[in-house]
């Protein structure tokens, strides 16, 4: 019998420290996250997560930090806001800085997937918010990345959209596997969605949960309802108060 | 009395009430923001000016001394016209102001760039032309008269300088102003320098460079004015000043009717090319 090592971890967060104007936001965090994970970070507002997410992409220039990271090469970010650039249509804005021979057909066939299919050409302001936020997400698919990094992507749809939302980052993702973590607040889309649900408390990580509850999952399993009390309760909300 | 009083409000109220929600809406929407204006409604004020203008001398209150009717200017720009005194001037005015225009606009976008893209850039350039934006236009003739001479090169120049510092200063405050998060998107994307200046930096700042073209469109002639005003033998403001000397107020009237038509129409050329290259943008007039 020939021994197997397990793959590399994806992403490595060794002691990673942020702050901002000698506040501590982040403190000594350490982590890993195995290739093709599917992890949700939640925390209350304000605990960093949004922070996690920017050092890890490399937004936080005006963060003082220490510790270091390792993620892979390709990396997607998927924003709250949709981010497209208002004066490219749908399709420009999925192929920007794309480098692929194959670009422009890829995302014509990306865009038919996230149900986009006869919005190619128009420009994004004529969209709704889901729609941008599906074009969003076809984007940062597009890239083929090895690491999605979402920060309460679907925090400003309505209920419905958010749902199917889900479901077809879901679908997407299976698909490609690549490993995802998705910033939330919402203890049921972490619940739905992910393979691991991380909990950021004082600047560290103060839950670990896998998630083994097999998919499709419905909120009435057992194990979905037992895990989300123990998740509000360590994010400071006592179910069954309301 | 009290009573058929009160049933009056509340049978109102009740109207109200069921008058659709949408309908309301609509209604308070459209008093927060003036609705578009249908063409041809810009030009009410201009036509009643025109009208209680005409009217005014008709009725001997303006005497053609003072002020010419504008029916008499119409008649005498038509006369110009078509004995072919006008078109030369026209065209020498036009070509002096879209001569300065030009120049200001290229130059002006170009240091605008630089500035706007480049630390150095900004280093060098933006604290002159703060400075020029100090100086008044008119200031400068003595020098320019000196450096140029009396001639068109010196007409032009001064246009150019007057021109070029509202399209700068807009134009690089609109590529200052650039959205932080287009930034942080354009680096996830891992955009060259390159792709960043063609697909993002440049189409942001469109419309702060539109702005800066109508103001610079409008300044052009407005330089040109005082500018014809100092030794010419050609141009709209020779023909005002020579007809001054002769107390011709007809043609006086004459030239300021070309200058605001040749300044309505340059703007509005101006808003229709806007008006299509910034077609993504919805709402408000854009
Ligand atoms: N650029 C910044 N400058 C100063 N303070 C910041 C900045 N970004 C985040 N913070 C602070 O860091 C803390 C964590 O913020 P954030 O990571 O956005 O929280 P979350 O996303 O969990 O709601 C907050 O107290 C916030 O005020
Ligand atoms: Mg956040």
């Amino acid at each position: 019998m020939t021994f197997q090592a397990p793959p590399p971890p994806a992403v490595v967060l060794t002691d990673l420290s942020r702050g901002f104007a000698g506040k501590t936001v982040l403190d000594h965090v350490s982590l890993q996250i195995p290739s093709g994970q599917f992890v949700a970070l939640l925390g209350e507002s304000g605990s960093g997560k949004t922070t996690l997410l920017r050092a890890l992409a490399d937004l936080d220039d005006e963060a003082e930090a220490s510790g270091t990271f390792e993620t892979p090469e390709s990396v997607s970010v998927l924003f709250q806001d949709a981010r497209l650039l208002p004066w490219l249509s749908v399709l420009d804005n999925l192929v920007l800085g794309l480098r692929r021979p194959d670009g422009r057909a890829a995302a014509r066939a990306l865009l038919e997937a996230v149900g986009l299919g006869d919005k190619a050409d128009v420009w994004p302001d004529t969209l709704s918010g889901g729609q941008k936020q599906r074009a969003a997400l076809a984007r940062s698919l597009l890239r083929e990345p090895a690491l999605l990094l979402a920060d309460e992507p679907f925090g400003a749809l309505d209920a419905l959209t958010r749902l199917r939302m889900q479901a077809l980052l879901h679908d997407l993702v299976r698909r490609r596997r690549p490993t995802v973590v998705l910033v939330t607040h919402d203890v049921d889309e972490a619940l739905l969605l992910a393979d691991r649900i991380l909990v950021l408390k004082d600047g560290q990580i103060a839950e670990d949960h896998v998630v083994r509850i097999a998919h499709p999952r419905a909120a009435h399993h057992p194990d979905f309802i037992a895990l989300r009390s123990r998740l509000l309760a360590s994010l400071g909300v006592v179910a069954g108060t309301v | 009395m009290t009573d058929l009083a009160v049933r009056t409000l509340d049978s109102r109220a009740a109207a109200q009430a069921a008058r659709p929600a949408s309908a309301r809406a609509r209604k308070s929407a459209r008093r927060l923001t003036p609705a578009r204006l249908p063409p041809g409604l810009r030009l009410l004020g201009p036509v009643l000016l025109l009208v209680g203008w005409e009217g005014a001398s008709r009725l001997g209150f303006l005497s053609p001394y003072t002020l010419a009717a504008p029916s008499t200017a119409l008649a005498t720009g038509y006369e110009m016209i078509a004995d072919g005194s006008l078109l030369p001037h026209l065209l020498a005015s036009a070509g002096r102001a879209y001569s300065g225009l030009v120049l200001g606009v290229v130059v002006g976008v170009l240091l605008a760039l630089a500035s706007g893209l480049t630390r150095s850039g900004e280093a060098l350039i933006d604290g002159l032309v703060q400075i020029k934006r100090a100086v008044p236009t008119l200031a400068l003739i003595p020098l320019a008269i000196i450096w140029l001479g009396i001639g068109e090169a010196m007409k032009v120049f001064l246009i150019f300088t007057a021109v070029l510092v509202p399209i700068y200063v807009n134009t690089h405050a609109a590529l200052r102003g650039i959205d932080i998060r287009h930034v942080e998107l354009a680096r996830t994307l891992g955009l060259t320098r390159g792709e960043f200046i063609a697909k993002v930096a440049l189409p942001g700042a469109l419309p702060g460079f539109f702005v800066a073209l109508r103001l610079a469109v409008a300044l052009c002639w407005t330089a040109l004015v005082v500018l014809e005003l100092v030794n010419t033998q050609t141009g709209i403001g020779y023909l005002m000043n020579r007809a001054r000397d002769w107390g011709q107020t007809d043609i006086i009237v004459v030239g300021i009717l070309i200058y605001a038509a040749l300044g309505l129409a340059s703007d509005a050329v101006v808003r229709a090319v806007e008006r299509r290259v910034l077609s993504y943008r919805r709402g408000l007039g854009a």
